[in-house]
């Protein structure tokens, strides 16, 4: 055991080693965004608890980017986005491709690479090639990410479905990625102005088709909106060192932190539960946790962080607050001013690790 | 006499109970929680907590060891109630298993790096 190493890596995953910004963009799929892959977002508009919280308009541009993609595409079965294997090998296959592209056309990407970060990369890369089949390492972390996404998408999908209305639940459905006419038996499939189904015949439009409507007529007035990705929300990687052999300091929390406009304490509660450890913060405010970590664990764990807490699921802007009212905290978003309850920190399940007279002896 | 304006009146009086009728407000019984802890040198834990009644844990972490070629145990927790611990990280298997055997996805929440 070569205790000196950041070996440990219990999932196995593999970063690009091209990726070296640690950009934590506001949706990783989003960001680079292919108009084929369906649904970009990873908004889940539900707390911990699995209340969701009606957000009310957030992703039309989303959705009628969908509709456009599978419009000239084959048409995505209703079915698709829930279980569609195929659609997500495919997914898969193209989502590095995609990181190259926005790597290198990177528009507004500072490069903010830590020398110590990089040298910690390339290390651990190293040692994974020796190890574990390239291939199938590479694409491992963009699979999870998926799936963590695609997994929001369906809570979205399940959670609104009970408690929404009807019009919203159509909405909803639809910017998950489904077919927007999944529940409408009568389809218009195109989004032209002029052709609208109720045209022809003498019923009345829908509430569905009018939205269509609108977002047709808006976007084909302002192109920008559909194409415009959002800006990219750099943050600088996490700097990790060793302290001795079991102990990792997290040393510029602190700066993330005022980077993201968080409390630290709240921060670390969060990394702490999802990693299920503890630690401490030590004189000059660094956060010293307990077993070994990995720079690129700590950035996926920030990055959960940030779409959990930080990021507006309804304007997707990072410009947020979280004040704390009755033991409840609330996210209000600067830019656009919606507010809503975000999920409580729960540690859960702690499992018995270590000698037990030890924490028999700490009670 | 009445006023009828000053009246007090309700709005939401025929509304019920809105926050009650729904199961699920505040509670965090519906997910599947995967977690992973770390322990000595590579070594890690995983746990599985919040596994519906329906399913039998017992068997489940038989079917878990087996699959997975590890060792594993049932824990009795006073607040989680049963949680399954495996050694090393099975979350993506977990998460796989459960999937193909029909829990949906929306309900497991995988956590940890």
């Amino acid at each position: 055991m070569a205790s000196e190493e950041p070996l440990f890596d219990p999932s196995l995953k593999k970063k690009k080693p091209k990726k070296k910004t640690v950009a934590f963009s506001e949706d990783p799929l989003g960001a680079d965004a292919d108009p084929t892959t369906p649904a970009p977002d990873v908004i889940e508009d539900r707390t911990v608890d699995g209340e969701s919280v009606d957000m009310g308009s957030k992703t039309m541009h989303e959705q009628l980017k969908q509709n456009d993609a599978s419009a000239d595409g084959e048409e995505e079965d209703p079915s698709a986005m829930f279980g569609d294997l195929k659609k997500k090998k495919k997914k898969k296959k193209e989502i590095p491709l995609d990181l190259d592209g926005d790597e290198g056309s990177g528009t507004s990407t500072p490069i903010t690479t830590a020398p110590a970060a990089t040298e910690d990369l390339d290390f651990s890369d190293l040692k994974k090639k020796k190890k574990s089949s390239k291939k199938k390492a590479a694409f491992d972390l963009d699979a999870f990410e998926k799936e963590l996404q695609a997994e929001s998408k369906k809570e979205d999908g399940d959670e609104e479905a009970e408690q929404d209305g009807e019009h919203l639940l159509n909405v909803d459905e639809s910017e998950l990625g489904e077919n927007v006419f999944a529940n409408t038996t009568e389809a218009p499939t195109g989004l032209d102005a002029g052709n609208e189904a109720w045209l022809k015949s003498d019923r009345d439009y829908t509430y569905q088709e009018l939205l269509q409507r609108f977002y047709a007529s808006l976007h084909a007035s302002n192109p920008a909106l559909l194409t415009s990705t959002g800006k990219r929300y750099v943050i600088v990687p996490p700097s990790l060192a060793r302290e001795g052999n079991k102990k990792t300091i997290f040393t510029n929390i602190t700066d993330i932190c005022r980077r993201m406009h968080r409390q630290p304490e709240h921060v670390i509660q969060f990394l702490f539960s999802e990693m299920g450890t503890t630690g401490s913060v030590d004189g000059q405010g660094r956060l010293v946790i307990k077993g070994r970590f990995q720079q690129k664990q700590l950035e996926n764990v920030l990055r959960r962080y940030i779409v959990e807490y930080v990021t507006c699921k309804t304007c997707k802007s990072f410009d947020t607050l979280l004040t704390k009212e009755n033991r409840i905290f609330f996210m209000t978003c600067e830019s656009c001013g919606s507010r809503r309850s975000v999920n409580p920190i729960k540690t859960g399940f702690q499992a018995q690790v270590g000698k037990r007279s030890k924490t028999k002896a700490a009670q | 006499m009445s006023v009828q304006n000053l009246n007090t009146f309700d709005p939401f009086a025929d509304e019920g109970d809105v926050l009650g009728s729904t199961k699920d407000v505040g509670s965090q019984q519906n997910y599947i929680h995967i977690r992973i802890q770390q322990r000595n040198g590579r070594k890690t834990l995983t746990t599985l907590q919040g596994l519906p009644k329906e399913y039998d844990a017992k068997k489940l972490l038989k079917a878990f060891k087996k699959e997975f070629a590890c060792n594993g145990t049932l824990v009795e927790d006073e607040e989680m109630g049963q949680v399954i611990q495996l050694q090393g990280d099975q979350r993506l298997k977990i998460s796989n298993f459960l999937t193909e055997e029909g829990i949906p996805k929306a309900t497991i929440k995988v956590h940890g790096f």
